[in-house]
């Protein structure tokens, strides 16, 4: 992935043609009615009711949406939220000294750093998340090198535990935390950090009152890329919870394929989407604020 | 200053120890000889074996294949046009269209995959290979799109005004010139909405059907079944694959802005 | 003109091998079997392909609930599936059975006296018990040296973290209703109440919820105590001889998982070839054999072998036979049931 940067854009030099309508119609069309219809299918039928084996019932009523006001529900959104959020904060706490590492490397070796971060991405999601259940168990590796280490006198039991899932969903997203920070830090003018330096302000002053605010529209770029995919995780909680924990995914998933309530599903489904509608909406506005106008960085 | 240097490098080092650590664990256990113990037990090939002759895996591998070469050309050619159409012309609303061609790739896919279950029942289509095609070519579609446009940009658009200026048709302009140009970055979004594709395990989920298990469905129930050497092996595999993909994908993308 | 020498399928003996002409005759089909993860046993299907010269296709599910859910979402295309006994009532409700034809299906004649006539199917319309047994309590008996005799053991705090309960709704909450002395099949809201409340007080106890993997759990010492269908305990005695299996006091369940055709099936012929294959002696007692179930034909028993016969955890022994209890299908409740079990699972 090489560093982006819109320097090198063509200028234009002519008016842009009018589209021929054939061109864009049919990638459109396909959008249209895989994705948008069945998303307009999702939020009409969060209005209906549930037959009594399953199926639909075609009736009109708020009742759905006004369950998820119900304590036990709202407590799954918190407990997402949270989730979601200690896992943005893990990725920010250990993707920052990185991003910032490979941002002031040589330009040849930034390549090869970003490469070298991207790739486990590229993997199989399952794979991944596979390979921490292997590692976790009681039996794992984790639990045999800390026991022979003599580091704990009984196996640390971390499996199906809400540990476990932040631990894949902090591996899992690292990468999308990575990228953004390091787009604002390559961007960043390091002769203010320098002045910092001069000026005798701690490590800690440079960081919170210099690089931080120059990097602002990085880290919540990064911190949205994070935190959205994370509230919709339904994997890593699945295996890596063990049927215990339930987070927005699971309970989606739950209510679909397991109680065929499709009804109750699409009203969960349609706040879930509302919610990364608006984490859209504030990365936009964000990303518009640089006041440049140009596109958002990540792309 | 130098203390500073060396924690950064300590972090960041450690930061690829924790990336990678999952990976190369699986990779090292998938030929260790022990069934379930941690320790090391002697070199084998023999879950690979066990693996070559797993024939209900076979059949979901050439499943995924399938899948995944069919979605993949479905993408490819929708996602281009779409490229071409954002980039090189104008039209009203372009900002909407914009946002809502990029909107899948910031869906949770549990969403496209329940809405796409629903809306595949509602028109009364049965869950086969045919409905998780559909759905991977959906979500590809936007990869492939992003892909194609950021080469495109850095074209300079320039070459095909002098191929009209010359004659040519704009079709042929955009044949002869833009095309062969765009070629290295088309098939690195190609290789990337494969790659994808074949990952893609949420989506499938909810679209699968009767003989419709693709390779993640059945590595997920092989999962869920407990931990085997056999999926240590199968995950090496994948792991390597991927890899083997992307590289080659990147390598195309990075040749075709050296040609550039 | 129909040629009078073409076989059809009716005329055809059961299992003989067929020659390549014959099976060239008719066009390849494939048969879509959808049944339980732990039911798969790959010689054995491949043996009725091989003799009938189609392609059998397997998918698999891990609850009668999944089972119902994907044949709501839209699966259509599968021929034989394997329900429990009480989700065959809920699928003839739902017209999702085809009537079966029994003179295609002879071998339902050798069914075992305690399978036949069924309340949920009392005729064999549609449906014909395939592998039965219990559920129960797989155990250490490294861990638990003297035998467990009660539900209360999956209660007992001293085993915190290495309990595994089963992901099944019924089975689950079956569980709790027989420890609290109810029926497994309990309409009544107060009841099904306390029932979640005595699971919601379990729940830190329990390592995970699983209807899959509770087996390698208990070989690899992970869980103490697994909550368990008996054929997966058996597996896991082989592995490991100290687990043991134990019906408690209070009583269990006792299931027949059964054969049916999908009403939106293709190929009836086949599948009811393909029911009365399985249900064939020697495929029943291979079956028993390999996947460690009990089969459905009696004819078969004497022919498992003999430490199967004798374990608990595959031929339930006859004093446990007035503590068992069928689940059946609690109609309008299971709603109750529904809220209850999404209830649990977000504490």
């Amino acid at each position: 992935m090489t560093p982006s940067d819109s320097s090198t854009d063509m200028p234009r030099r002519a008016p842009l043609p009018r589209l021929p309508g054939w061109l864009l119609m049919p990638s459109l069309a396909w959008l249209g009615i895989f994705f948008f219809i069945p998303l307009l299918l999702v939020l009409v039928i969060s209005f209906a009711a549930r037959g009594t084996y399953g199926g639909v019932e075609w009736t009109f009523s708020l009742a759905n949406y006004a369950t998820l006001l119900d304590p036990l529900y709202l407590t799954i959104f918190v407990r997402s939220l949270a989730l979601a959020l200690g896992t943005t904060a893990f990725c920010l706490l250990l993707g920052f000294p990185l991003a910032y590492y490979i941002a002031r490397a040589p330009l040849r070796w930034q390549g090869i750093w970003l490469l070298l971060v991207m790739i486990p991405f590229w993997t199989n999601f399952l794979v991944r998340t596979y390979a921490w259940m292997f590692i976790l168990r009681t039996e794992g590796l984790m639990n045999t090198v800390l026991m022979n280490l003599g580091l704990v006198a009984s196996p640390v039991e971390i499996l199906y535990t809400d540990g476990a899932i932040l631990i894949g969903l902090v591996y899992g997203y690292l990468p999308f935390m990575v990228l953004p920070l390091y787009a604002a830090l390559a961007r960043l003018d390091y002769s203010l950090v320098e002045a910092a330096w001069d000026l005798y302000a701690s490590a800690w002053n440079v960081f919170w009152r210099v690089i931080l605010p120059l990097t602002k529209p990085g880290v919540i770029a990064g911190c949205i890329l994070v935190f959205i995919p994370s509230l919709g995780a339904f994997i890593t909680p699945d295996l890596l919870g063990g049927a215990r924990t339930m987070m927005l995914g699971n309970l989606i998933q739950h209510e679909y394929l397991v109680v065929r309530d499709w009804p109750f599903g699409s009203a969960i489904s349609f706040v879930l989407m509302a919610l990364v509608l608006l984490g859209m909406m504030v990365y936009l506005e964000v990303d518009r604020g640089r006041g440049d106008g140009r596109r958002p960085s990540v792309w | 200053m130098r203390g500073r240097r060396v924690w950064l490098l300590s972090v960041s080092l450690a930061d690829l120890l924790f990336l990678y650590l999952p990976i190369g664990v699986l990779i090292l256990f998938s030929f260790n000889a022990s069934r379930l113990s941690a320790t090391w037990q002697g070199f084998t090939f023999q879950w690979y074996r066990a693996l070559a002759a797993d024939e209900a895996l076979m059949a979901s591998l050439q499943n995924s294949l399938l899948v995944a070469s069919v979605s993949t050309m479905i993408a490819t050619v929708l996602g281009m046009s779409a490229a071409v159409s954002l980039e090189r012309f104008q039209f009203r609303r372009q900002q909407v269209v914009e946002g809502a061609m990029l909107l899948p790739l910031v869906m949770p896919e549990v969403m496209m995959g329940v809405a796409l279950m629903l809306f595949f029942v509602t028109i009364k289509l049965p869950l086969s290979l045919v409905t998780v095609t559909l759905g991977h070519a959906a979500f590809n579609l936007p990869v492939v799109m992003v892909m194609v446009r950021a080469r495109l940009r850095k074209l300079d658009p320039g070459l095909e005004e002098a191929a009209r200026d010359l004659g040519a048709t704009p079709w042929q302009a955009f044949q002869r010139v833009t095309l062969p140009l765009l070629m290295p970055a088309m098939i690195g979004a190609a290789l990337m909405a494969f790659t994808i594709s074949f990952d893609d395990f949420i989506v499938t989920f909810f679209t699968a059907g009767p003989g419709s298990t693709t390779l993640p469905l059945r590595v997920y129930s092989m999962v869920r079944s407990g931990v085997s050497p056999v999926i240590n092996a199968l995950s090496a595999m994948l792991v390597v694959m991927s890899m083997a993909l992307i590289g080659l994908s990147l390598l195309l993308q990075r040749t075709g802005s050296m040609k550039n | 003109m129909l040629c009078a020498c073409q076989p059809t399928p009716e005329d055809v003996p059961k299992n003989t091998p067929k020659t390549g002409a014959d099976a060239t005759s008719r066009a390849a089909t494939t048969l879509h079997y959808f049944t339980w993860t732990d039911y798969v046993s790959e010689d054995l299907l491949n043996a009725f392909g091989k003799a009938n010269g189609v392609k059998v296709v397997v998918d698999t599910f891990s609850s009668n609930e999944e089972l119902l859910a994907k044949l709501q979402s839209g699966a259509t295309g599968y021929d034989v599936t394997v329900p429990s006994d009480f989700m065959v009532s809920i699928m003839v409700k739902q017209g999702l059975l085809a009537e079966l034809d029994l003179a295609k299906i002879p071998n339902v004649g050798l069914v075992e006296e305690r399978l036949q006539h069924l309340p949920f199917d009392p005729e064999n319309r549609y449906s014909i018990p395939y592998l039965w047994g219990t559920v129960g309590i797989g155990y250490d008996s490294n861990v638990i040296p003297a035998e467990p005799e009660s539900w209360a053991v999956l209660w007992d705090p001293r085993y915190k973290g290495r309990i595994s309960m089963l992901n099944d709704q019924r089975e689950l909450f079956g569980a709790a209703l027989r420890a609290m002395g109810q029926s497994a099949n309990a309409k009544d809201p107060k009841i099904i109440e306390q029932a979640k409340a005595k699971l919601v007080s379990q729940k830190p106890l329990v390592k995970t919820y699983s209807s899959d993997n509770y087996d390698q759990l208990l070989v690899s010492g992970e869980v103490a105590l697994a909550h368990g269908w008996g054929g997966a305990v058996a597996r896991a005695m082989v592995e490991r001889p100290s687990i043991k299996y134990v019906v408690p006091k209070e009583g269990a369940t006792i299931w027949s998982d059964c054969l049916v055709v999908l009403k939106t099936s293709r190929n009836r012929e086949l599948a009811m070839r393909f029911i009365n294959f399985l249900l064939d002696r020697d495929v029943a007692a291979r079956t028993t054999n390999r996947l460690l179930f009990a089969s459905s034909n009696r004819e078969a028993k004497p022919l498992v072998l003999a430490p199967l016969r004798q374990n608990p955890a595959v031929y339930p022994p006859d004093s446990t036979f007035d503590r068992l209890e069928w689940i059946t299908d609690v109609g309008e409740a299971i709603k109750l049931y529904d809220r209850a079990w999404t209830e649990l699972k977000l504490r």
